[in-house]
């Protein structure tokens, strides 16, 4: 970067030795710019293009093809990207040349008065004034003096042959700045440095660690993929179920991870949400206590978000939270007949469930206390609700194809009747699709269930079509067997349709089997037959639930329940599961970092904000105040002055000055400018 | 050779004690009192941090003062307009509906309303001002636009103090100083911006760029009443415990200084090339007659860009110290780093085009224009579109 022109002087010409071709190179301003755009441009696209997803996810959005291409060029890790690194690199090389080239002459520039400068260099100053006087030189060099003095100018007198020089000096720290805040600059690199990745990918690509890509538990990561306590810098995660201990960390790397070994041991007593009593969180807490072997230390803390624990410089902060292997109780009620299994389960654990078409591998994911749901309120405004406790869990065939579901403990109050919630989607891109499960008149899901499992009983469907078809036969005055078989085994057939496949299926095999033309007329009557077979399965329901008579509440039941067994084939489980009890037990998320570049950074950053303000708020100022003698008793006075920043301002400072020193002496003549 | 003593004479400039004078004094003593009884009031609460804010807010005000005449009333108008605002709200929100005062002035949707209307006003009357014929009617309506502007500033800065009460009478979950949310920035956009103008009237002893300058802050006061009217922004919402540390009431206003100071630049820059193309058609015309010439205005433009590079260094450098704490990590290549740094990068580039390489004029001015529109695409782009840390300012 080229210094003012006041600064330096053009250096002779003559031959230059390479290095001096490649130091004016890397000094220069082009050079300079050239960086900083594109390290601008590099940093558009890190955030432009989101960082750090998981492959799949840019796979899935921009081909296979780009995918790879991207990949190659380390899109998805600019800030680790080679490219990347070398372009900083190559900044800092760029700002140090740029320092050490014009650094000496910023100290010179501070230090040095020029009390040598020629009259003529200072009558081309923009900023001079002369003034012919019959006042002795003594008089006005001593009045000159004082008055740059009591205005706070350094200065030095030179006196030669009838001549006095004065040069004052103001805000020479405002040079400072510029060494400052580019020294700054090249410090914060070098500590970012000193704290990135680069040693970490230095030994992956070497092959001394390798990237573990598999879900395994801590214990089983093999040990090239484990790191020992001399690294440098890192920053890792870890969650930590209350009541357990932990020694490392994991730091993501690639689309994957390594461990890092800790020197302590960390755990975690209990952690807790905070919340307002609009339910919004208000503070988490994690009451940790670490251990360290080495020196038989204990600290007893609790960590805050914006409340780390710092112990031997490692800073320990709140992240996240998660659960920590919540355990629960629940019944898993076969959809297709009636069978309940009690179970027991924790979060993270795999479970078994039936056997043969209906084996699923049950996997508990995630267990949420509260649900706080923001109902839409007047003005823009919502209100919370809790939907209380939840339970996300996968079932998963024995094609290995899982679907996700989330059920709700309680059931939620909708349109002023309660039901049972359980969510279901086939890949997390999807919206959660609920069932409604209405509850039973005491609360309970075991109407609903009874309900679904006599659809799914032969006899009970049988019993019901013949005492249907026997009544209908007799309404209609006719005694014919095997009419009656024949609409017995129709109506069966039309439960046992819905019973699969809900109304979308009796639908179908309408359109299938009917001519167009008489569809709409048949579908009426199919339906019509269907409903009252499904309000026989409903009375033979009740009839077992020990009621003869129904009431209104329970048809109203039976309303609601309809729509629900109509879509259950869509549930994509054979199973319902009901939660009943949990033992809730959170782990805390804990981040974890090392960081021995932080200090040297802060350091930098203090010289850049210092710098920044000696810079822009001081400028270097300059006055020269040359007298002659002019031997018949008067002096020739040369006022001038140069600023390298804010001109108007010492202009202004500049004429203050002239007029004060020149007001009492006694002009002869003022010359023209 | 004896020197005579009346050449000697006149020279001392006098010292900063000698210079202040008794209203100087007061003012100090006035704000030392209003500390006094903060400190008083609240030092239960302080912890260190506390102390050292509220002291430093205090010696800040103090030297703002003198250095500012202007910023003295000012000061007083707000204090004086707030704590009516707070007295007046009690103990309960609902005073709001039943005073007349809140009801029309003070309360701080409504501040921030007649606040926005001002600088609206204020924006036209100062154009107007720089197009009348008539120069005695131009002198007239600048003035006219130089009040009207410290009357929205100050409505602004009453708006987000009576906003800070608002937001602890709703409940713990709401308190919280008010430049948290997109909402919140913008109202404080706008008074920094207007304060940071208003101290070019001061010092130039020119009104007539305001029509100019104040454009962006008329854009930003349109934007407010979009927030406020399609997306409820004057609602007080529940705070993100992150955003719980005495770190945001210095890293927020120093950024905001800074963007504030980089949108009077782009302003005065587009001031620039309008003056240089109104002084090749219409060399005596009323914009060449009245608007500052080419260098006073390059020489401006370069001071608030210079400023706005100072204090986005200090804000940013703040928030990585910030990061440090709350996040374990100085600097994460959030979106909202790497734009701060984008726009750093910028300006570093600008400065160093006219300090080493000496632009001036055309390019420059159409330079500061574009990294304004970079700085605003970054802040409002990454909070609203873009998911990261700093995603606070989702509507």
């Amino acid at each position: 970067m080229k210094l003012e022109e006041t600064a330096g002087r053009l250096p002779a010409r003559r031959r230059r030795s390479t290095a001096a071709v490649v130091l004016e190179f890397l000094g220069s301003m082009n050079l300079a710019i050239t960086l900083l755009v594109a390290v601008a441009v590099a940093a558009v696209i890190g955030t432009v293009l989101q960082q750090d997803q998981a492959y799949s996810d840019y796979q899935l959005k921009f081909g296979p093809f780009w995918f790879q291409v991207f990949k190659a060029l380390g899109l998805y890790d600019v800030y680790s990207a080679g490219w990347f690194l070398f372009i900083l690199a190559f900044l800092v090389t760029s700002t140090s040349v740029c320092v050490w080239r014009n650094g000496p002459a910023m100290l010179r520039e501070i230090r040095r008065f020029r009390l040598d400068v020629q009259s003529k260099s200072l009558e081309r100053m923009r900023l001079h004034a002369k003034i012919e006087t019959s006042s002795e030189l003594a008089g006005v060099s001593a009045r000159a003096e004082r008055l740059l003095r009591n205005n706070g100018w350094r200065l030095r007198r030179a006196e030669h042959a009838g001549v006095i020089t004065l040069a004052g000096m103001k805000g020479g720290a405002n040079r400072l700045g510029y060494l400052l805040t580019h020294v700054g600059i090249v410090v914060i690199l070098a500590g970012g440095l000193m704290d990135s990745k680069l040693p970490l990918q230095y030994k992956l690509v070497s092959g001394q660690l390798k990237v573990e890509t598999r879900d395994l538990p801590a214990s089983k990561v093999p040990a090239d993929s484990r790191l020992g306590l001399g690294t440098f810098s890192f920053r890792g995660n870890i969650s930590i179920p209350e009541g357990s201990t932990a020694n490392f960390v994991y730091l993501p790397m690639g689309d994957g991870f390594v461990i890092q070994k800790l020197p302590f041991d960390l755990t975690v007593k209990k952690f807790t949400v905070k919340h307002y009593i609009t339910g919004q969180p208000s503070d988490f807490l994690s009451q940790v206590v670490l251990h360290d072997p080495r020196n038989g230390k204990t600290i007893e803390k609790t960590i805050r978000v914006n409340h780390p624990l710092v112990y031997d410089g490692y800073e320990i902060y709140q992240a996240s939270f998660g659960d920590g292997g919540t355990k629960l109780d629940f019944t898993a009620w076969s959809l297709d007949g009636g069978k309940q299994t009690k179970g027991k389960g924790a979060v993270f654990g795999r479970y078994a469930l039936g056997t043969g078409s209906d084996a699923r591998s049950l996997e508990l994911e995630d267990f949420r206390l509260f649900n706080i749901d923001q109902l839409p309120g007047a003005r823009g405004q919502t209100t919370p609700r809790n939907l209380g406790p939840s339970v996300t869990f996968k079932l998963r065939d024995a094609q290995g194809v899982a679907r996700e579901y989330v059920n709700y403990f309680a059931p939620q109050l909708i349109d002023g009747q309660m039901y049972y919630l359980s969510g279901v989607r086939a890949s997390p891109a999807e919206p959660f699709r609920y069932l409604h499960i209405p509850a039973g008149p005491h609360g309970g899901v075991e109407r609903f269930m009874a309900m679904a499992a006599a659809l799914h009983d032969p006899g009970v469907l049988k019993r019901v079509a013949g005492r249907m078809a026997e009544a209908a036969l007799q309404a209609a005055r006719v005694k014919n067997e095997k009419m009656r078989a024949r609409v017995t085994d129709s109506t069966v057939h039309l439960l046992n349709l819905f019973a699969r496949g809900g109304y979308d299926m009796v639908l179908a095999d309408i359109e299938k089997r009917v001519p167009k033309d008489r569809r709409q007329s048949a579908a009426d009557v199919f339906l019509k037959v269907l409903n009252s077979g499904l309000e026989g399965v409903y009375a033979h329901v009740l009839a077992q639930q020990g009621i003869t008579q129904p009431t209104q509440k329970d048809w109203n039941w039976f309303q609601r329940a309809v729509p629900t067994l109509s879509v259950l084939s869509e549930y994509g489980a054979p199973y319902y599961l009901q939660f009943t009890g949990f033992k809730h037990i959170q782990a805390a998320g804990l981040q974890i970092t090392h960081h021995p570049g932080t200090v040297v950074v802060y350091t930098g950053a203090a010289m850049l904000v210092l710098g920044v303000f000696l810079l822009f708020f001081l400028s270097h100022r300059r006055i020269w105040v040359r007298m002659e003698s002019r031997g018949e008793g008067g002096t020739n006075v040369l006022f001038a002055g140069t600023t390298n920043r804010n001109p108007a301002d010492f202009e202004r400072e500049f004429n203050r000055l002239k007029e004060i020193m020149f007001a009492p002496l006694k002009p002869d003549r003022i010359p023209e400018r | 050779m004896p020197i005579s003593r009346d050449i000697l004479e006149d020279l001392d400039e006098p010292s900063l004690l000698r210079r202040l004078t008794g209203r100087d004094w007061l003012w100090a003593l006035l704000v030392l009192i209003g500390t006094a009884i903060a400190f008083d009031r609240f030092h239960a609460d302080f912890g260190t941090i506390q102390d050292v804010l509220l002291a430093s807010t205090a010696a800040g005000m103090i030297a703002l003062g003198w250095f500012w005449r202007q910023f003295e009333g000012f000061s007083l108008a707000v204090t004086v307009l707030s704590l009516s605002a707070i007295a007046l709200y009690g103990n309960s929100l609902a005073a709001a509906h039943r005073d007349p005062l809140l009801l029309f002035l003070l309360s701080s949707p409504v501040a921030i309303t007649w606040s926005c209307a001002l600088f609206l006003l204020a924006n036209a009357i100062y154009l107007l001002g720089l197009a009348v014929r008539s120069d005695s009617a131009s002198q007239g309506l600048l003035s006219w636009g130089s009040r009207l502007t410290w009357a929205a500033v100050t409505m602004g800065f009453v708006a987000l103090m009576v906003r800070w009460r608002e937001s602890y009478l709703l409940g713990p979950a709401e308190a919280q100083i008010p430049i948290s949310d997109l909402f919140d920035v913008f109202v404080l956009f706008n008074v920094v911006t207007g304060l940071l103008y208003l101290y070019f009237e001061t010092r130039y002893r020119q009104k007539s760029l305001g029509g100019l300058a104040l454009l962006i802050v008329s854009a930003a006061s349109l934007f407010t009443f979009y927030l406020m009217f399609q997306f409820h922004g004057a609602h007080i919402g529940p705070v993100n415990p992150e955003l719980r540390s005495y770190w945001i009431k210095i890293h927020v206003p120093a950024l905001f200084i800074g963007y504030g100071a980089f949108a009077i630049g782009a302003m005065v820059g587009g001031a620039w090339l309008l003056r240089a193309r109104a002084e090749r058609l219409y060399p005596d015309g009323r914009v060449t007659r009245r608007l500052p010439d080419l260098q006073t205005l390059d020489d401006v433009m370069y001071r608030y860009n210079a400023l706005g590079f100072v204090f986005l260094t200090l804000g940013t450098i703040l928030g990585a110290l910030w990061a440090e704490q709350a996040w374990g990590a100085y600097w994460s290549w959030d979106p909202k780093e790497t734009e701060a740094l984008v726009v750093w990068l910028n300006y570093a580039a600008w400065l160093h085009m006219r300090y080493t390489n000496g632009w001036r004029g055309k390019t420059m001015a159409i330079w500061t224009i574009v990294g304004l529109l970079l700085t605003t695409a970054g802040f409002i782009g990454v909070d609203v579109f873009l998911p990261g840390l700093h995603s606070f300012g989702r509507l």
